[in-house]
């Protein structure tokens, strides 16, 4: 069912909504950017409309709310284990269509590939998500050729034009609540992008020989092993196990895990000294070929949503949509080699 | 709810068994099912998690042998019988014995590999009529980094053992060589049907399994134990991932003809 709300309504939805859950969306943190004097976009707690920027894309994703940076398993106390509390409100996130589809990804690592997380699970279960529309595409987005513009699996769909709330809700146990607050009942259809000025193209006929491609060499050079284009993916899943212990009684502390890189150091390191991956180039392959390649021979779909948030935060310059984009090449290049 | 993985249990350590200054086998309590090539998560609090593969399977308990190489296994070295241990597993798909009755069968395990094969070989010591014919190839790079010592003198009444290390002072009772050396002298019967399981460094793998190849086994004959960083053993983590292969849910046992594929 749509509804239109006022600004006041919709504010009345939300404190209503925040008795049983956290709404995070993507707010404005003034002075956190990356520089002096800049501004940072990311997930965070929100309570009013004005506090939610539409006009930008958020540079971290929403992943943070599933997967905390880092999150406390148990704590330790000499021999007896005891498990984190879990939170006790649920989450309602406010997410673009790629995001709703990263979570699917998401789902995919942590729910079907071996057992279910227990952690992540307890998390998931109690989160709803609210779309929010894309009138035109950002910068760096291609979300269209990744086939992530578009979804209707949502708890509900929210657009604001002239300073009304528009809502296309999904949720029965919603609905009572939006009537209640609505100055108009009528179809509301989410705006999706059809085009971006960013195209991708993954070739078909990738196989492990791209390993050997001299497109990786470049990396070597360029990459310089920060990380950050896997802690704003919303779709890069992996992490470390990390144990604090208090300064107080070294006999007690906790076990966390917080979010890890493929792309810094140490993410191989075994025992001994071995490691794998030694040169960046290989390790950009190694993140590039998961999100278009093997991931898909796992799970059925490939793990970029196309959000392009790696290409905005790379200090670098480093295309993740150009990598790809050179595969095509890599292909042709090593196929050559291989049938000498 | 799904269970909770990440916890471990606690384990009591009934022996230390030292092999080398460096390397001691830990026989813990366990109770459950568990196949020789699987591994635990060996939880120390304050030093974090590694893990160690099964090298011997008892009644009520298991064998976990250590080198002390890191931060959780030096930690792990402090521990002594009747001392008790945080684990949990075991995981990952460990070496199936039905692949190897009623064959032919050659091991070859370069140091530390020995330990997950290890079950292999001890099943196969106690029913040595299973298989067909049974040889041994252990190598180590000096005679005092030899393990299981003991056991070899044992496994030699069952089996063709070759005992070899890299390098010695001219006394030794070892022969001296290159596991691979060995592996044209091998006696059998039917080449085409004999299995062969390989686990050691990744170059010891490459080249013993190249000379198997050569000798006219086929790569659907051998099996080869991967080993990568894990932080979870579940396949959540990542740090495992070769490809589209998760070492710690798909592996570390892999049949060759998927392993030589795992290219990293």
């Amino acid at each position: 069912m749509g509804y239109c709300l006022d600004e006041e309504g919709f504010n009345q939805v939300l404190q209503e909504l925040s008795q049983e859950y956290v709404v995070y969306a993507p707010k404005l943190f003034k002075d956190g950017g990356s520089f002096s004097d800049t501004d940072r976009i990311r997930y965070g707690e929100i309570h009013s409309l004005a506090e939610i920027v539409f006009d930008h894309k958020a540079e971290y994703s929403f992943k943070e709310v599933l997967l905390p940076l880092s999150q406390t398993l148990f704590f330790f106390t000499e021999d007896d284990v005891k498990e984190a509390d879990a939170p006790k409100n649920g989450a309602i996130i406010l997410v673009r269509s790629c995001d709703l589809h990263a979570i699917k990804r998401l789902d995919a690592i942590y729910l079907e590939n071996g057992c279910e997380d227990y952690y992540y699970k307890r998390l998931r279960d109690k989160v709803k998500f609210v779309l929010i529309g894309c009138e035109a595409s950002f910068d760096n987005c291609f979300c269209v050729d990744m086939e992530t513009n578009q979804t209707d699996e949502y708890d509900a769909y929210l657009a604001i034009k002239n300073g009304k709330v528009y809502i296309d809700n999904h949720n029965e146990t919603w609905e009572a609540m939006l009537a209640a607050r609505s100055t108009q009942t009528l179809t509301v259809i989410p705006d999706f992008v059809t085009h971006n000025d960013t195209r991708v193209q993954v070739p078909d006929g990738i196989t492990l020989d791209a390993i050997e491609a001299s497109m990786w060499n470049e990396y070597d050079g360029r990459c310089i092993n920060c990380g950050r284009c896997n802690f704003v993916c919303p779709t890069c899943t992996c992490f470390t196990m990390q144990d604090i212990f208090y300064t107080d009684n070294g006999k007690v502390g906790e076990r966390r895990r917080v979010w890890a890189s493929c792309m810094v150091d140490g993410f191989t390191d075994v025992a001994g000294g071995g490691y794998y991956r030694g040169k960046t180039g290989q390790r950009m392959r190694f993140r590039v070929l998961h999100k278009v390649y093997d991931y898909k021979k796992r799970n059925g779909c490939h793990m970029c949503v196309g959000c392009g948030r790696c290409d905005d935060i790379c200090p670098e310059y480093i295309s993740f949509s150009h990598a790809v984009n050179k595969l095509a090449e890599a292909v042709a290049e090593v196929a050559v080699h291989a049938g000498k | 709810m799904p269970a909770n993985e990440y916890l471990p249990f606690l384990t009591e350590i009934k022996e230390v068994i030292k092999h080398t200054d460096i390397e001691y086998t830990f026989r813990l309590t366990y109770e459950g099912a568990v196949k020789p090539g699987q591994f635990f998560e060996v939880s120390i609090p304050k030093y974090g998690e590694a893990p160690i593969s099964v090298s011997g399977i008892g009644v009520g308990t298991v064998d976990l042998t250590i080198r002390r190489v890191g931060k959780v296994t030096n930690e792990i070295f402090e521990h002594y019988a009747g001392d008790k241990l945080f684990m949990r597993g075991p995981y990952g798909n460990g070496f199936d014995i039905a692949n190897y009755q009623g064959k032919e069968l050659v091991v070859i395990a370069g140091g530390t590999g020995l330990s997950p094969v290890k079950g292999v070989v001890d099943y196969f010591a106690r029913y040595k009529e299973e298989t067909k014919g049974m040889t041994l190839i252990a190598g180590f790079k000096t005679p005092k980094d030899i393990l299981f010592i003991e056991e070899f003198s044992c496994w030699k009444q069952a089996m063709e053992v070759i005992l070899t290390v890299d390098c010695a002072d001219n006394d030794t009772e070892c022969q001296i060589g290159l596991v691979t050396q060995y592996v044209p002298q091998l006696k059998l019967n039917k080449i085409k049907e004999a299995v062969a399981i390989v686990v050691g460094p990744p170059m010891m793998m490459k080249f013993t399994t190249q000379e198997l190849l050569k000798r006219g086994f086929l790569e659907e004959n051998i099996w080869i134990s991967q080993e990568r960083k894990m932080c979870c053993g579940i396949g959540k983590c990542g740090h495992c991932k070769i490809d589209d292969i998760y070492i710690c849910l798909d592996g570390p046992v892999f049949n060759y003809v998927k392993g030589c594929q795992l290219l990293d």
